[in-house]
């Protein structure tokens, strides 16, 4: 069982978020999910934001919330890039919810002064990391 | 009198000695905090180089890619310079270089064109405010540089770039070579240029399939490589920074050494010359009342 496992690694410009040996992939194309295995051909996604799955070893199923970026595979590793990054159980769920909240306030209201392609953003990016912990 | 010329030295003496002391706990410092903005930089290399690698395979790839941040603009108007100094002083040169480099280039710059600075660091903040040159400034970020400080930095020239309100822009900053060397530093950021591929890399050699497209993936990933560049230089500088600041400090501990020690003669002169004095007054008395 050990010869379906390849390399998953997440970094982003602070850390390496995680290294480690996995069963299976899950990650929020641009354009739907991806699933990825052991032996996948060689590809370059770019990544939306969302929530990353992967199955470890011990069967247990882990979650990611990423900020967006790309996901690269070669030769059994796969490296995925994001400007940020967070484990589900690292994440902070009141502090999401509240910046769901606020970020939905501001799209309600649409005021001039907003921006609101950011305020979208900030809400996807609070939906990922709700989901990610849930 | 001599024995107030005595008193004088030991009171500077005291005085540099203090100013020593505290050369020498601010060298320390910086080292302390030296090692930890060189991990910092050092953590952020994978992220860095995947990506510029990356950018350039897909530039490769991807002919014919249209975005504004790429586009070059035949007229222009208004050049934006992103300046990177410390908060602080106290460390040299370091600040005056960085500005030094930024001025050089302004200067050889037609007057027509209009300039701007986005200033990251309380330093090149207050040098461009005197001169009206400030577009915005990003101070007071500390000693602990995280990414979303560098993200908005990018976000505001990007936003800049793409309403044309800059047809062009530099970064200025210092470059980390090792503890006792930092070189100031200008590159070109917009129009941005894609990092050339490295030759001979195992990864031309590879098929890659792109999802969705590598155009698609090179333009969602361009803000991203200014955010990388931006952070790099803001992490250089705060190494630079630390580095500079140790020599300094290392400097002026030394020199205040010396200091001490010319004043300790100086000092030990006075004192036998008093004493010399008062024997001879003592010697030239007791003559007197001989006679």
């Amino acid at each position: 069982m050990a010869d379906n496992t390849f390399m998953l690694e997440v970094v982003t410009p602070e850390n390496i978020l995680l290294k480690e040996e996995i069963q299976f992939l899950v990650v929020p194309g641009a354009e739907g999910e991806l699933g990825i295995l052991k032996n996948h051909a060689p590809i370059v996604a770019s990544l939306k934001i969302g929530v990353l799955k992967y199955k470890m070893l011990d069967e247990t199923i882990q979650k990611i919330a990423i900020s967006g970026g790309f996901m690269e595979v070669v030769d059994n590793i796969v490296r995925v890039l994001a400007e940020t990054a967070e484990h589900g159980a690292n994440v902070d769920v009141l502090r999401a919810k509240e910046a769901r909240e606020r970020a939905e306030r501001r799209l309600a209201q649409r005021s001039e002064d907003i921006n609101i392609d950011r305020a979208r953003l900030a809400l996807q990016r609070a939906i990922a990391r709700i989901k990610a912990a849930g | 009198m001599a024995g107030a010329g005595v008193r004088e030295f030991k009171r500077r003496i005291r005085s540099v000695a203090n100013t020593q002391q505290i050369t020498k706990a601010m060298k320390m410092v910086a080292a302390a905090r030296l090692r930890r903005a060189q991990e910092k930089a050092e953590a952020s290399r994978p992220y860095n180089e995947t990506l510029q690698g990356t950018v350039a395979r897909l530039s490769a790839v991807a002919l014919d890619v249209k975005h504004p941040l790429l586009e070059k603009r035949d007229e222009i108007k208004k050049i934006g310079y992103i300046v990177v100094t410390a908060d602080r002083g106290l460390c040299g040169a370091y600040n005056t270089n960085i500005i030094k480099m930024a001025n050089q280039s302004m200067e050889n710059i037609d007057n027509n064109v209009e300039k701007t600075v986005i200033a990251v660091g309380r330093k090149a903040s207050d040098f461009y405010k005197k001169r009206g040159l400030i577009a915005v400034d990003f101070v007071n970020l500390g000693d602990n540089i995280s990414y979303l400080d560098a993200r908005a930095v990018a976000q505001y020239v990007i936003e800049a770039y793409e309403k044309k309100e800059l047809d062009e822009v530099f970064l200025v900053y210092s470059k980390f070579i090792n503890v006792l060397r930092q070189v100031p530093t200008l590159t070109k950021v917009f129009p941005l240029e894609p990092p050339e591929e490295k030759e001979g890399l195992a990864s031309h050699l590879i098929d890659y399939i792109y999802e969705p497209s590598a155009e698609a993936i090179l333009v969602s990933l361009l803000p991203r490589y200014v955010g990388s560049l931006i952070y790099n230089s803001m992490l250089e500088g705060k190494a630079g920074e630390f580095g500079a600041r140790m020599t300094a400090m290392g400097n002026a501990t030394e020199n205040a050494g010396e200091l001490i020690g010319s004043l300790t003669l100086a000092m030990n002169k006075a004192r036998q010359a008093a004493i010399t004095d008062e024997i001879l007054d003592i010697v030239g008395g007791a003559e007197a009342l001989q006679k």
